[in-house]
């Protein structure tokens, strides 16, 4: 992978609009109408242009996480004295849609900076490592990963191998972790690691320890515009100053995946708004048989289930933002929307696609992109199949687990 | 240094365009709006620029009702520091002027775009100049502080034309003036504990009322003419395009 400027712009200019059919806009406040088009005009003259020779050459735009940092991209709903926005739960979810409606790996690069990275610091974290980190991790100064997964524990995180041994002053830091968004550029990891009495911890280990390593992950065909490395610990010595005093167990990592599962609902549906967008774009346009294929029953049957299907998107999502400003949001909520949302998208990505014919196959259009950007995102942050686990337990009672 | 940026409201650019009430009425129905690029690009940016190169304040006037705040707020966010609304729909450019020069009143700088991107009237900076008797400087793509004096380059044909002019002046920005600046989410929090003004209206003439609009006739299709075939091409440029 080869990073940063140098790529080549694309001429075309990216017209999308967003689409309201139901008129939610109404329920947004001024602000988040206001993130909304600020994220958007950022996205049109930023990442548009730029985007798809970066996701062709699986580069990615280093240079935009200063970008992201000035927008305000990362922790938006975090304290603003931490380096976040002070903003609430929709806006931070109308960011991530708006990013995600440009391509889901630079919403990913902002997803775990500010909900895998920020908030489990400000959230876990003594104030000194608050003070240390968060403001520079807000400004993008430092780049920050998450390392939860790894090679023999993904959908089961529970059973984690990397584990820590008391050391005097430190601990003793050992393991590997898989599929890691931003390792290979990251100053600094959050870790999730067994101590020895079998309970999950989660630290912050600098890139620079001894030990350390973080190599590239090769050969990925979606998310193309987003580095994923490794994380390896051979020996690797952590201060007790950079572990999370209080929390124990698997609540830990849990609730930061909360945070950016929620994220990842609303940025879904900025994926499918940018399908539905180009596909009735090109329907209008694209004539056969001395019409446009958007006259064909069969194109308007694709389009219309799609708008039906993000406009309950967006219900749902809004519904879910009005739960997490009160604070009543649960994990299974979450759950729902993240499994519903993603695959939605990754459904219309298809259609979208079908609808662009041969056109649709290139770089000439976002939906392929989007589409093969998706099936990580219906993979990552807990699996299609797992957040229906999560539901069936929810509603049963009954864990199918295991 | 005291700068005021009279702003508008205008369809986004790729609204669909119709009216209603026999033409008399733009068809507002389903439009998005957007600051109008000329204010928002060029004489806002420029404004909040030169604040923060010389200290001062920026204000940002608009009359319109109050469907233009969310407008209003995003120039607050691009980083002027109050705005006032004159609380009446514009109908015209003479009230919209009057209504601005009310308030218009002791400031150092007073920007305006070079015209709106809907009207394209490009008159209100002229007319609010002569209402507060101030000198005039149109597109001007180039502005800069000179000791107690502006420099103010302008697109004249064929060319541009460098003016010094003293004193409090009245100016239009055309493209090139600043360079687009896109609120963050600071910016638009902080735009929310700003001052937004709402005064009532002066009650100011319109001097004139539109009678219609018409739209211009839907453009037919492209015709290929053969690569051999120039007769036929000179005589349709002649004839039907009227271009030679
Ligand atoms: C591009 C990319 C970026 C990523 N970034 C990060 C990151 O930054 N940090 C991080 O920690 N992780 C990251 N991940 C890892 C991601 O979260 C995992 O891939 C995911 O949790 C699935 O784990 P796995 O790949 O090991 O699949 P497995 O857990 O092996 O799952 C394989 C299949 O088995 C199914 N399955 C598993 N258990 C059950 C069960 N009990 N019942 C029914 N079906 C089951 C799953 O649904 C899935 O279909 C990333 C992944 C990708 C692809």
């Amino acid at each position: 992978m080869s990073h940063g400027n140098g790529g080549q712009k694309s001429v075309k200019t990216d017209q999308y609009s967003h689409h309201d059919y139901y008129k939610i806009d109404d329920l947004l406040s001024e602000e988040h109408l206001m993130a909304r088009d600020a994220v958007q005009q950022w996205v049109k003259s930023e990442v548009s242009p730029i985007i798809e020779d970066y996701a062709n050459r699986a580069a990615c735009p280093t240079h935009l996480f200063k970008g992201l940092a000035e927008i305000g991209a990362f922790g938006p709903s975090l304290p603003t004295e931490y380096g976040g926005g002070g903003m609430d739960e929709i806006a931070y979810g109308v960011i991530m849609q708006e990013l995600e409606r440009g391509d889901s790996g630079i919403r990913s690069m902002a997803s775990v900076q500010g909900s895998l990275v920020m908030y489990p610091i400000y959230k876990f974290g003594t104030e000194e490592q608050k003070r240390k980190y968060l403001p520079k991790l807000g400004n993008g100064d430092f780049i920050g990963c998450f390392g939860l997964t790894e090679p023999d524990f993904g959908s089961n995180p529970s059973g984690m191998a990397t584990n820590i041994v008391d050391d005097g002053d430190s601990y003793i830091l050992n393991g590997s972790k898989m599929w890691i968004t931003n390792s290979p550029l990251a100053d600094l990891a959050v870790v999730w690691a067994k101590d020895q009495n079998g309970d999950i911890r989660g630290m912050v280990v600098e890139k620079d320890s001894k030990g350390f390593s973080a190599p590239e992950i090769h050969g990925k065909w979606s998310l193309r515009a987003s580095i994923t490395g490794e994380l390896v610990f051979e020996d690797v010595r952590v201060p007790k100053s950079q572990v999370f005093p209080e929390v124990k167990g698997l609540k830990g990592p849990l609730s930061c995946l909360s945070k950016a599962r929620y994220g990842i609902a609303w940025g879904a549906m900025g994926a499918a708004l940018d399908c539905y967008d180009s596909a009735l774009r090109y329907s209008l346009e694209r004539v056969q048989f001395d019409r446009p294929i958007g006259g064909f029953q069969l194109t308007q049957k694709k389009l219309a289930e799609m708008i039906t299907e993000i406009t309950k998107a967006q219900l749902l999502s809004w519904r879910l933002g009005v739960l997490a400003n009160a604070g009543k949001a649960t994990p299974a909520q979450i759950s729902m929307a993240k499994r519903n949302n993603v695959n939605m998208a990754l459904t219309i990505a298809r259609e979208a696609r079908q609808i662009h014919g041969g056109m649709g196959i290139t770089n000439e259009y976002p939906v392929m992109r989007h589409m093969m950007n998706l099936e990580t995102v219906l993979t990552y942050e807990g699996t299609h199949d797992i957040h229906l686990l999560i539901t069936g337990m929810d509603v049963t009672g009954l864990n199918a687990f295991k | 240094m005291k700068i005021l940026v009279c702003i508008s409201k205008t369809p986004d650019t790729t609204s669909k365009i119709s009216f209603v009430n026999n033409g008399k009425e733009f068809n507002s129905e389903g439009i998005q709006y957007i600051m109008n690029p000329y204010d928002e690009w060029y004489a806002l940016v420029r404004a909040v620029e030169l604040k923060e190169k010389n200290g001062g304040s920026v204000t940002v006037i608009n009359v319109g009702d109050v469907s233009s705040e969310i407008v209003i707020r995003k120039a607050l966010a691009i980083g002027a520091d109050e705005a006032i609304r004159v609380d009446v729909v514009p109908e015209s450019s003479l009230q919209v002027a009057k209504e601005i020069a009310a308030h218009a009143a002791g400031y150092d700088l007073v920007l305006t775009g070079k015209e709106t991107i809907d009207y394209n009237g490009a008159e209100v900076g002229a007319m609010l100049a002569e209402l507060l008797d101030l000198p005039y400087v149109s597109f001007a793509f180039k502005l800069e502080k000179e000791g107690e004096d502006w420099l103010v380059s302008r697109e004249v044909e064929g060319g541009t034309e460098t003016l010094k002019v003293g004193g409090p002046i009245v100016l239009s920005a055309a493209k090139g003036m600043a360079e687009q600046r896109i609120p963050n989410m600071q910016g638009i929090m902080m735009a929310k504990k700003k001052p937004l003004n709402v005064v009532a209206s002066i009650g100011a003439e319109k001097g004139s009322v539109v009678a219609s609009h018409e739209m211009p006739p839907a453009k037919s299709g492209v015709k290929m003419i053969a690569p051999d075939d120039m007769d036929t091409l000179v005589k349709l440029l002649h004839e039907e395009a009227k271009v030679i």
